[in-house]
């Protein structure tokens, strides 16, 4: 189909005519592949676009004006810390030493990026109270599964090889259970206690000698701060397992709470969440782990190290036979780390501090404001995201959740995460992070409101929504029933060389 | 809404009907229905033996993903291919064309562990 | 804080709503002995000062020697039109497309994205990203075990040493992994041993999910994909093809051939170099494996209006719905670096493509002669596109020597390749279309140099 709407953009792909581009690479020399021979050059040529620069430039300016970005508009999405991205850390990123660098170059070749990573492994070492960190993961999936070898690989070490089950509690995000079987593990899920916490009884009756690891979210995914963490992890500890803390909601505890120093064994984090780096409709993030001593032989191969006369080089893969290997190529995702490293360096020990204060305070006050009209089915004082439900809306009106959320988006708000965690029904987690002024927490305070008075007084327009945007609500089953993942161009002419 | 009095259920909304012997087996429409718009529905191969209780295949929907478990044990002689282009079938008639597989069984007796209309409906009552 | 707009007077405001005198009493719930002691960082560094400092961190990494290294990173030119798309805030703040109706823009370039990638490798489905290609290549890897039920894979030695690792440590949950040996001599040296592969797949007791080779491979070879696609597919195993997307310009893609799955790294397609990432792991499959396939995937539909549009789909494969019976743990993905890589395509398009293959292969070749014109031959004799070993005695303090010179040199294999004695006094080097003919002149007579140099060092005959 090709029918677009008035502010769609045809693809790339119908934008193409024969013979327009060009200009950008020289003409290679004539005879250039003759070398290659012919069973293995390529038969057809692929049916790739051709389009000029303006062209390429209002399509990909007029796309991007599709969007909702953080530069555009509040995302009070819980758990996903849509906090502002500093325009200096782009900035940094992109200057010439940094950008241009190739990984395999000698350490000696490397020594700024070198010293930055040390001391964004240093840094991130000191916010969470672990020895080590490991900044190779490329996001926070796969340093949960760095973390969970690890433990894997501490217990093999002990001989402990019956070690077959990770718990979880019911509320944990959909990474923890999958990492867990991308591990080799059986996922055992504990339900939660009706205060919203782990349910610590629960944990300690599924604790035993199969167990090699708990997963927990503290705070929690529904915002609230596990405080009985301290008997948790003793009674984890005590049958010989570990615990690994996933760091998604970091920004609610920075300088207030240190995960190793607690007594969590191991944890990732999630630079773009907590430290600033943007989210890029989906990705790149990082997920570095930091770990406490008695795991630190198990970290994934290389990792920086400083020299007494302050020079830096990766560690050799003897250093540390114990490491569990490579998670990836080569040292980690150093663009995003950069952009971390600057926004840390930025803020220091007290604007840290600062930054959890007022994640805190703003969404304990964004609670506030709703209380009355939606349920709060924890109401008690929250950490930087709490969740709210429709729940009672729906009884009286049949208007969901999902509704609601269409809806906010005429407000000229997006909605926040909706339907997780699991445990709650038609629930709202909502996270207003530390660099939403008072002003915008109210406007989205008072549409959420208005949109709960208004499934009381017009429904319809509820269901209908949302009406501002480029489109309208999707057929979602046909996409998943008859899916059409690609173009298909129309191939075969030979097109001229357009210059 | 009531289920259909001739067939039997088990508590994971999988419906059964007797013909012979042989069973058809499904999922309700209580089941469809909370899982929305289903997409996709992975089925065993034909010939392979099921154990009661174990998972057999799987029906997603958009949002949303299920096992399904064997009700009585068997080995499949047929799997329904129209749902292959057709998932929503099992939305529109999950009693009827969204039928899903059809086990031999070896002894009927098998069924007698499974619940009826009545004794299903008050599970789905009870939430 | 540097982006806080909180005033004093704000907070007050909210604490008063509250009831609360002091934000410390929303943190009481934390027990007193975990509490936290301020924290042991720098001081805070306004933002004058820091980017100063920036610019001198990186002014340390020696960006301005003339580089022929590659091993899977290749320097390309992009053109200047991709990064000013991509600092627009509604690309790269936009968060992950869940809400669709107000995600267009992201959903539409990845949907063009998996277009392109699929007419690039010619395979059907794609997915919207990977970590990098050597992730890419272990979930694909992972992926044969699961589509046949088997849990053996063999991957060749000429397939990049880093994939190799990240492979061995996804296998680490209980499948095995065994690795193909190269040819060491003759006309097929540095390439896969088809008689050792052929006798792995045929030990019928540990029955083979998939194979996994490269092409180029590592060392810049071109393998016979097709060959080692047929002898997969006889023993029922499914082939993987780790691919570079620019050489796929001119060389057959993986769905020419029969590959089942191909995995690959984007980084060529006009991403910067960045120390190691963040890169564009590709993976794409047939259609036949779609279920299999981990990652988002994005596809057309129409809104209610009947308009058309974009929206993840197929999502029940993913880990927020399937949790433990998910393929994959992915989430987060690479998306802004496919984005780039679509501007890339876009902006130089078919024809671009082919002349920067084209180009890095005849500066390679011009390379190759000027170094044997100083007495530097290729180690192995069979066809490559734009990356080779070369034969340099003392190859380690050659490298050396010339990294003093102002010259990356490639990359010494025995460091990449400790356990391969034939690599030992070896370096692998690349060109493409940013090497100019004055960088391989002058890198052939500092590399003679070089040489001669570390000779007399070490005692040799030369003086």
């Amino acid at each position: 189909m090709s029918v677009t709407g008035p502010r769609l953009q045809p693809t790339i792909f119908e934008r193409s005519r024969p013979g327009r581009g060009g200009g950008k690479i020289p003409h290679p020399p004539a005879g250039a592949l003759d070398r290659i021979p012919a069973d293995a050059r390529r038969a057809t040529r692929p049916a790739l676009p051709e389009m000029n620069e303006p062209d390429v430039v209002r399509h990909y300016v007029n796309l991007s004006q599709l969007n909702f970005a953080v530069d555009t508009g509040f995302y009070p999405l819980g758990s996903c810390t849509m906090k502002f991205n500093p325009k200096l850390n782009e900035w940094a990123a992109r200057l010439r030493g940094f950008a241009e660098l190739h990984p395999m170059v000698p350490d000696e070749a490397a020594q700024g990026t070198l010293q930055v990573l040390w001391e964004l492994e240093e840094a991130l070492a000191e916010i969470s109270g672990m020895a080590a960190v490991t900044l190779q993961p490329a996001a926070g999936a796969q340093g949960e599964l760095t973390g969970i070898l690890m433990i894997r690989a501490y217990h093999r070490e002990r001989g402990d090889a019956d070690r077959t089950e990770v718990l979880v509690p019911d509320s944990s995000h959909g990474t923890n259970p999958a990492t867990a079987s991308m591990a080799g593990y059986t996922t055992i899920t504990i339900p939660s206690a009706p205060d919203g916490g782990v349910d610590v009884d629960a944990f300690r009756a599924a604790l035993g000698p199969r167990t090699a690891a708990v997963m927990i979210t503290n705070p929690s995914t529904l915002g609230l701060f596990e405080a009985r963490i301290g008997e948790l992890l003793d009674a984890v500890h005590d049958v010989g397992a570990l615990a690994y803390m996933d760091g998604a909601n970091l920004n609610a505890i920075l300088g207030r709470f240190r995960p190793g120093e607690a007594g969590f064994d191991v944890m990732h984090f999630n630079v773009h969440k907590t430290f600033s780096t943007p989210h890029g409709g989906g990705g790149p993030g990082a997920g570095p782990v930091g770990a406490r001593e008695h795991l630190l032989p198990y970290l994934p191969t290389p990792r920086i190290l400083r020299a007494d006369d302050g020079t830096y080089r990766l560690e050799r893969a003897a250093e540390r036979p114990s490491s569990i290997g490579r998670m990836r190529s080569f040292i980690g995702n150093t663009g995003v780390l950069v952009r971390a490293y600057a926004y840390i360096r930025a803020h220091g020990a007290a604007g840290l501090r600062e930054v959890s204060d007022d994640a805190v305070l703003a969404a304990n006050y964004l609670k506030h404001r709703l209380a009355g009209t939606f349920d709060l089915p924890y109401d008690r004082p929250c950490k930087h995201e709490f969740v709210a439900s429709a729940s009672s809306i729906k009884q009286a009106t049949g208007i969901r959740t999902l509704d609601i959320a269409k809806r906010l988006i005429d407000f000229g708000f997006h909605p926040p995460t909706i339907y997780f965690p699991l445990t709650v029904d038609e629930g709202m987690l909502i996270e207003p992070t530390e660099t939403e002024s008072l002003e915008t927490i109210d406007a989205f305070a008072d549409a959420l409101i208005a949109i709960a008075e208004e499934a009381a007084t017009d429904p319809q327009v509820i269901r209908d929504a949302p009406h501002s945007a480029p489109v309208r609500r999707l057929d979602e089953a046909t996409a998943a029933r008859q899916p059409n993942l690609r173009w298909r161009p129309m191939a075969g002419a030979e097109t001229p060389c357009p210059d | 809404m009531t289920v259909p009095t001739d067939l039997r259920y088990t508590p994971d909304h999988e419906w059964v009907r007797l013909d012979g012997d042989e069973v058809t087996v499904g999922i309700t429409q209580y089941a469809a229905d909370q899982l929305g718009d289903i997409v996709f529905v992975e089925l065993p191969d034909v010939g392979r033996s099921l154990e009661r209780g174990k998972p057999f295949g799987v029906v997603e929907s958009v949002k949303a993903v299920s096992d399904l478990f064997a009700p009585v044990p068997g080995a499949v002689t047929a799997v329904n291919e129209a749902l292959a282009s057709g998932p929503e079938l099992v939305n529109s008639d999950p009693y009827g064309e969204g039928w899903m597989i059809r086990l031999s069984v070896a002894d009927g007796a098998e069924l007698d562990d499974l619940l009826d209309a009545s004794a299903y409906d008050a599970i789905v009552a009870a939430g | 804080m540097p982006y806080g707009p909180h005033t004093d007077d704000d907070r007050t405001r909210m604490l008063t709503a509250l009831g609360l005198s002091s934000v410390d009493e929303l943190f009481d719930d934390i027990p007193e002995a975990l509490r936290a002691f301020p924290l042991d960082l720098p001081p805070p560094e306004p933002e004058q000062e820091l980017a100063a400092r920036l610019r001198s961190l990186a002014a340390r990494n020696r960006t301005d020697l003339v580089s022929f290294l590659g091993a899977g990173v290749y320097r390309h030119w992009s053109p200047p039109a991709v990064d000013q798309l991509l600092l627009r805030g509604e690309w790269y703040t936009a968060y992950t497309p869940y809400q669709p109706e107000v995600s267009q823009g992201t959903l539409q370039s990845i949907y063009e994205y998996q277009s392109l990638m699929a007419e690039l490798l010619d395979m059907d489905i794609v997915s919207a990203s990977h970590y990098d290609g050597a992730a890419a290549t272990a979930e694909a890897a992972l992926m044969t075990c699961r589509a046949t039920r088997r849990d053996r894979v063999l991957i060749s030695r000429g397939v990049h040493p880093h994939y190799r690792d990240t492979v061995a440590t996804y296998f680490k949950g209980g499948l095995e992994l065994d690795e193909i040996p190269l040819v060491t001599d003759g006309e097929a040296a540095g390439t896969t041993d088809m008689a050792a592969l052929e006798a792995m797949l045929a030990d019928t007791d540990r029955p083979v999910a998939g194979v996994v080779a490269a092409n180029p491979d590592f060392l810049g070879l071109l393998e016979p994909m097709p060959r080692i696609a047929g002898l997969a597919h006889d023993a029922g195993a499914l082939f993987v093809a780790v691919v570079e997307p620019v050489s796929l310009a001119v060389l057959a893609p993986p769905g020419s051939y029969g590959a089942d799955i191909a995995a690959g790294e984007g980084q060529p397609l006009g991403i910067a170099p960045q120390y190691g990432g963040p890169y564009l792991g590709i993976l794409a499959s047939t259609e036949a494996l779609v279920r299999q396939i981990p990652g988002r995937l994005v596809g057309m539909t129409r809104d209610l209006d009947g308009q058309r549009a974009f929206v993840m789909t197929l999502r029940a494969r993913e880990q927020d719905i399937r949790r433990d019976k998910a393929a994959s743990n992915i989430c987060t993905n690479q998306a802004l670096l496919a984005l780039a890589a679509s501007i890339y395509l876009a902006t130089i398009g078919p024809h671009g493509l082919r002349d920067v293959a084209a180009i890095g292969a005849a500066r390679a070749a011009e390379l190759e002669s000027a170094l044997a014109g100083v007495g530097i031959r290729r180690l192995h004799p069979g066809p490559y596109l734009n990356e080779f070993a070369v034969e340099v005695p003392r190859a380690l303090a050659v490298h050396r020597r010339l990294l003093g010179a102002g010259f990356l040199a490639g990359l010494a294999l025995a460091e990449a390749e400790p356990a391969d004695p034939t690599l030992a006094d070896a370096l692998l080097v690349c060109a493409t279309e940013v090497t100019t003919s004055d960088e391989i002149a002058r890198f052939a007579r500092a590399i003679a140099d070089a040489v001669a140099e570390t000779a007399g060092v070490a005692g040799g005959t030369r003086r």
